[in-house]
């Protein structure tokens, strides 16, 4: 006789299949959870998730934006990979992305009225350089008093955010700006270049992919990469091996800074043009989903990107056709993760109907 | 500041902070039993928002607080599903209730911001706050069950030896967290400021969190921590409605005379606090639960 409820057994390795196929599963059970929410409200189901997810992207403009919105959250996303993988929590990226704004973007308000080729790249460091100089502070308290980088990251992020409205209300304010706090626009070359004529994606697209393959690179194939995986797994292995734990944990931090900051910069240099209080509708946060979402694997980031940006223009236009409020994005995003972890479950463990003895 | 002035600072104190502590003692039952709970911010949330729909749909304040329990049982339930019994990775499932907290709360209450409705004297919640940080102390150090408790988050393997049930206790501390979150978040929306407005919590289950690392897993201690939290951010405001600035001398005291200043000095000394316990490493290794974030696996 088998038994009626099955047991949990631990596999001796992690199934590589069960690692491609659990995203997937937890896609399929978050449609289908969200078509039980939404005929719970009232919608018909197939409408509303063709709403959600198909006519989005049933254009040239509309692909394009999905593009525009799934450029910060891979290139934040990738960074954050850095950091998880070596079981280092820093869910501080959104203020880290807010600095690298406010530094990036510091520049080109200095020089608004230059025009000059190197405006760009020079927005572009400084923007790279403000979110690691951020990500730096939860990196050095963790290393030198021990304090948890998770509150510690948080935190900084309201205080980033405060920066910015200091900043935009204040000595930055446009003096033309009449009663809107936002600075003045960047001079036209400190703005991303546009990859199409009239479609808002812009440069930042081919920025992100060649820092997402120089992390594969990193990932895949060298000796840092090599030791950020080994303390991720086995801490005390790691210290075994001699690997400076310290040094990993301010190289992470300070990667993922630089990103989430290229990020915020892209941001403001990209589809917004100038500085003002609300630059990003959470990337930061929702980087966190897509890292996981896509295993920390830098092809899996780029995938989940695209379908994690999907929730945001769903939500967009749900808010529009549907009077749903544009959060409901935030409740499919929480619900993905929910169920990838829970179906983690499988890549570890298998369910086994054995004969009772 | 007269004496009147004083006593009115005092009360502003005191009610502004019982909702910290309220989810600040949940999460500290939680987090004594082996488990941390990223989700407070996500629970209270949540919780506030089935309290003031449930108090505009029914007019009962009791049926307001006790669906919001329900609600705060419903969202960790959820989580003690996936860290329990699928052992999922404990901060990053917190998150995702954080996260799924606020979509799901601003769903609910989209079509009730800006209702009005009449709030609750605060005192009897005040009041209560202390009661229950009291009665959890009692419980860790005067009862057996306390015991029991602590020992599943020190070491579950001997608990598990010994013959508790380490995931049944644990999805009770969870549950319990859960629930006084919500309640906090309920406390926020009926009395703290009658109202609904999203993400109206505003990083106050973050505190929270932070507030159990500064009160070393010690009950009591959490009451410190609040009151010195809840107390310096209540300054900060009446400095602000005083108009204070600082002198010209000061560096940038354009910057600190501002408002987004003040508003960052709770998270500042936070911060500052948080980095002052933790530079003692002994001691946070030897007071946090030694099996904190740890799954428990039976084995088959």
């Amino acid at each position: 006789m088998t038994n009626l409820f099955p047991s949990i057994v631990s596999r001796p390795q992690s199934s590589n299949i069960m690692n491609i196929l659990v995203p997937i599963i937890a896609i399929i059970l978050t449609l289908i959870t969200g078509a039980i929410i939404f005929s719970l409200m009232g919608f018909n189901a197939f409408f509303a998730l063709h709403i959600f997810f198909i006519s989005p992207i049933s254009s040239a403009y509309g692909i394009s934006e999905l593009l525009v919105k799934a450029t910060p959250l891979a290139l934040i996303a990738v960074g954050l990979a850095f950091c998880f993988k070596n079981n280092i929590y820093n869910i501080g990226a959104e203020g880290q992305l807010t600095m690298g704004a406010i530094f990036g973007g510091g520049i080109g308000i200095y020089f608004h009225d230059t025009n000059s080729f190197w405006l760009l790249p020079l927005m572009i460091i400084g923007g790279a350089i403000g979110g690691a100089v951020w990500a730096m502070i939860p990196a050095l308290l963790k290393n030198k008093f021990n304090t948890n980088e998770i509150l510690t990251s948080l935190m900084l992020v309201y205080v980033a955010l405060l920066i910015l409205d200091y900043l935009v209300v204040g000595p930055w304010r446009d003096p033309e700006g009449y009663s809107f706090p936002k600075t003045r626009p960047f001079s036209d070359s400190g703005r991303m270049p546009l990859l199409f004529e009239g479609l808002r994606i812009h440069i930042g697209l081919i920025i992100t992919l060649i820092l997402v393959f120089i992390s594969w690179f990193v990932f895949a194939k060298t000796i840092f990469g090599f030791q950020l995986k080994v303390s991720g797994f086995s801490p005390i292995a790691a210290r075994y091996a001699g690997f400076n734990q310290k040094i990993l944990i301010y190289i992470a931090f300070g990667i993922c800074g630089a990103f989430a900051g290229i990020a915020g910069l892209a941001e403001v240099s990209g589809p917004i043009g100038l500085l003002y209080r609300d630059i990003s509708p959470n990337y930061g946060f929702t980087a966190i989903i897509v890292a996981f979402l896509g295993r920390l694997h830098p092809l899996g980031i780029i995938f989940a990107s695209l379908i994690i940006a999907l929730t945001y223009l769903g939500a967009e236009d749900a808010q529009l056709f549907m009077q749903i409020p544009a959060a409901v994005g935030f409740l499919f995003q929480g619900l993905v993760l929910f169920y990838l972890l829970g179906a983690d479950f499988l890549v570890k463990y298998k369910l086994e109907f054995k004969k009772s003895k | 500041m007269n004496y009147l002035e004083f006593i009115g600072f005092l009360q502003i104190v005191l009610i502004a902070t019982t909702p910290v502590v309220f989810a600040g003692i949940g999460e500290l039952v939680t987090e004594k039993s082996g488990v941390l709970n990223l989700g407070v911010e996500g629970m209270m949330l949540v919780g506030a928002v089935t309290a003031f729909v449930t108090l505009v749909i029914t007019g009962s304040y009791l049926l307001a607080f006790l669906f919001s329990i329900f609600a705060g049982i419903f969202m960790s339930g959820l989580f003690a599903f996936l860290v329990l019994i699928l052992m999922s990775n404990q901060v990053a499932t917190g998150l995702s209730l954080t996260i799924f907290g606020i979509g799901l709360s601003s769903m609910i209450g989209k079509k009730y911001i800006g209702t009005p409705i009449d709030g609750l004297t605060p005192w009897y919640f005040v009041i209560l706050s202390f009661l229950i940080v009291f009665l959890v102390g009692y419980f860790f150090y005067k009862t057996k069950s306390g015991l029991i408790l602590r020992a599943v988050g020190e070491s579950h393997t001997s608990a598990h030896a010994l013959g508790y049930s380490v995931l049944k206790i644990r999805l009770l501390a969870i549950l319990f967290g859960g629930s006084m979150c919500a309640f906090a978040g309920s406390y926020i929306s009926i009395c703290y400021a009658p109202m609904w407005q999203e993400g109206m919590i505003a990083g106050r289950g973050w505190i929270a969190l932070a507030l159990v690392v500064f009160s070393t897993w010690k009950p009591s201690r959490i009451l410190i921590g609040a009151y010195i939290f809840g107390g310096t951010s209540i300054f900060q405001m009446h400095l602000q409605g005083k108009g204070f600035k600082f002198p010209h001398w000061v560096p940038f005291d354009d910057f600190f005379s501002s408002a987004p200043f003040f508003n960052m000095s709770p998270y500042l000394a936070t911060m500052i606090v948080l980095v002052i316990i933790s530079s003692n490493k002994l001691r946070i290794k030897l007071s946090a639960p030694a099996c904190l974030t740890m799954p428990f696996y039976k084995g088959s």
